[in-house]
C-alpha cells in the first residue's frame, strides 16, 4: 500500500494509472495522521513551487512530511519540494535536502523548460531504488528549475552546461526530477523498486 | 543530452482515428487504444491525439477517451481539439494526459494562453500554430479543422509565435500547412524562422514522408520534435527503424 500526499494539484491520473498498472493499491489523502502512519509515502508535485508549498502548508503537511521515517518518494516538483530553498518565485521548500533548486541556465540553441528524453548517469547501481537499472537509462523530464549536484545525487543529468540531481537519495527521502510514471520501461521499475522497498 | 523527440500524430473523430489529406477527406485508421498502445510499443517518444472537429465546431466533445490512453500509455501524451475554458483543460489533464494543446482559442484571445499556464504551469501548456506562405511571408491561420470556417489571422507568423511565448506557452507545434499529408518534407525554411524567435521548445509538424525528413528537420532546423501521423499509421515508416536510423545518422535518440 502506498500514500500518496494528497495536497490539491491536478493532474494525478497518470501516477494513480501507473500504480494500478504495477497492481499497487495507493491511497490518496492529506490528512496528517494517515500519512504519520504510512509504510510508503509518495509526494507528487505539479504546478509552481509557492503554489504547491503554500498548499502542503494549509494543510499541516509540511512538518508532517519532514517527521517521516518511512520511505518517501517524491516526484518532479515533489523531488524539489525536499530541498531548502526554489528559485521559482522565491519559495522555502521542506528543507530536508540542505541544498537550493535554482534555474536552469540560459544558453544558445538550448529551449527551456527541459522536456523530453533524456540519459541519467547511474552512479549509485547497488541502492534499492536503483535495481534492475543499467548505467545509462532514459527518462522523461519537463522542468525549469533543477536541483544541483551533491552528495545525494544517486542519478545525474546533463543538459548542456547544466549537470543536475535526476535521482537523489538522503536517507530514508529520495525524489526524482523525471515522471517515471512517463518514463516507459526504467519509470516502471523506479516505482516497482520504491513499492518493493 | 536531451533526445530528439519522434512524435506521432493521431487525428481523433468520434472515438476513432482518422486521417485526411490537407485535412480532408477523413478515412478511419483504427482503435484509439490499440493504436496508442502499438506506438508506444514501437518506441514512440510522445504522442499527440488532436479532436480534428472539436475546435472549428464550437463544442467540447467526449473526452472520456483520454482516460483509456491514459490508463495503458506509459509515455508522454498530450491533447489538443476544442479546449476553449480552464474547465475544458482541467478535465483533460484530470483524465491523466500530460499537456494541452490550444490553437484558435488562442488566438480568439491570446490571455487565454498566461491563464492556463499559471494555473497549469508552463510545462502542460502548448500551443499549436497553423501556418502557409502568402506572398513573401508565412501567415497564421484560424479555424483550420473545417475548411468552410478556415481564416486568415492578422498574425504574421514569427510575430505570433513570440506573443505566445512571451504569454506563457511550454512548448510550439508548428503546422505548416502546405506540407501537411503530402510528404516532400518539413518546411526547413519556415521552421528555422520559427526556431529562430523561440527559446521554448518546437516541435515540426506537416509534410514527413521519408527518413532523410526527420533528419533534415533536426539537424537544420534544430526542432525539438518531429511529429507525423499517415507515415506512421500506413506503416510506410516506422517509429523503430526511424530511430535505429536517426540514431545511425549521430543524433541523439532514446533507444
Amino acid at each position: 500500500m502506498i500514500t500518496i500526499v494528497e495536497s490539491g494539484g491536478a493532474n494525478i491520473a497518470s501516477i494513480r494509472f501507473a500504480l494500478e498498472r504495477l497492481n499497487v493499491s495507493a491511497e490518496w489523502t492529506s490528512d496528517v495522521d494517515k500519512i504519520s502512519k504510512a509504510s510508503r509515502v509518495m509526494l507528487p508535485g505539479v504546478g509552481a513551487a509557492g503554489d504547491a508549498m503554500q498548499k502542503l502548508r494549509a494543510k499541516e503537511l509540511d512538518e508532517c512530511v519532514k517527521s517521516l521515517t518511512c520511505p518517501v518518494l517524491g516526484i518532479c516538483l515533489g523531488m524539489q519540494m525536499l530541498f531548502s530553498t526554489s528559485a521559482e518565485g522565491q519559495t522555502d521548500m521542506l528543507d530536508i535536502i540542505k541544498a537550493p533548486v535554482v534555474r536552469l541556465t540560459e544558453e544558445v540553441g538550448k529551449t527551456i523548460p527541459h522536456m523530453g528524453w533524456n540519459d541519467v548517469m547511474i552512479e549509485q547501481k547497488d541502492h534499492p531504488l536503483m535495481q534492475g537499472l543499467v548505467e545509462k537509462e532514459f527518462f522523461y523530464f519537463v522542468h525549469s528549475y533543477y536541483a544541483p549536484l551533491g552528495s545525494y545525487t544517486v542519478g545525474r543529468c546533463d543538459y548542456f552546461f547544466n549537470s543536475f540531481s535526476a535521482i537523489v537519495i538522503q536517507d530514508n527521502f529520495m525524489g526524482c526530477q523525471f515522471h517515471p510514471e512517463r518514463s516507459g520501461a526504467a519509470g516502471s521499475r523506479v516505482l516497482e523498486n520504491f513499492i518493493r522497498m | 543530452m536531451l533526445t530528439k523527440r519522434i512524435i506521432a500524430c493521431l487525428d481523433v473523430k468520434d472515438d476513432v482515428v482518422v486521417k485526411g489529406v490537407q485535412f480532408r477527406n477523413h478515412v478511419v485508421m483504427g482503435d484509439i487504444v490499440n493504436l496508442a498502445q502499438r506506438y508506444r510499443d514501437d518506441g514512440v517518444d510522445e504522442l499527440v491525439f488532436y479532436d480534428i472537429t472539436a475546435s472549428s465546431d464550437q463544442r467540447v466533445v467526449d473526452k472520456s477517451w483520454v482516460s483509456k490512453v491514459a490508463r495503458v500509455l506509459d509515455v508522454p501524451f498530450c491533447v489538443a481539439g476544442g479546449i476553449r475554458t480552464i474547465e475544458d483543460a482541467k478535465r483533460i489533464l484530470n483524465e491523466g494526459a500530460d499537456k494541452i494543446s490550444i490553437n484558435s482559442p488562442a488566438l480568439e484571445r491570446p490571455q487565454f494562453i498566461t491563464e492556463l499556464a499559471q494555473i497549469f504551469g508552463v510545462q502542460s501548456i502548448v500551443v499549436g500554430v497553423d501556418s502557409r506562405e502568402e506572398g513573401n511571408e508565412w501567415v497564421v491561420y484560424q479555424y483550420t479543422g473545417d475548411e468552410t470556417r478556415t481564416i486568415k489571422s492578422k498574425h504574421k507568423m514569427t510575430d505570433w509565435l513570440s506573443m505566445v511565448q512571451s504569454m506563457g506557452a511550454g512548448e510550439i507545434v508548428l503546422n505548416c500547412m502546405a506540407q501537411d499529408g503530402v510528404r516532400r518534407g518539413y518546411n526547413l525554411a519556415q521552421l528555422s524562422a520559427a526556431r529562430d524567435v523561440l527559446t521554448i521548445p518546437l516541435v515540426a509538424s506537416g509534410g514527413a514522408g521519408e527518413m532523410e525528413h526527420f533528419y533534415d528537420v533536426f539537424t537544420k532546423s534544430k526542432v525539438d520534435g518531429a511529429l507525423a501521423a499517415s507515415v506512421f499509421h500506413t506503416g510506410h515508416l516506422h517509429i523503430g527503424g526511424l530511430k535505429t536510423y536517426l540514431a545511425q545518422q549521430g543524433l541523439s535518440i532514446r533507444k
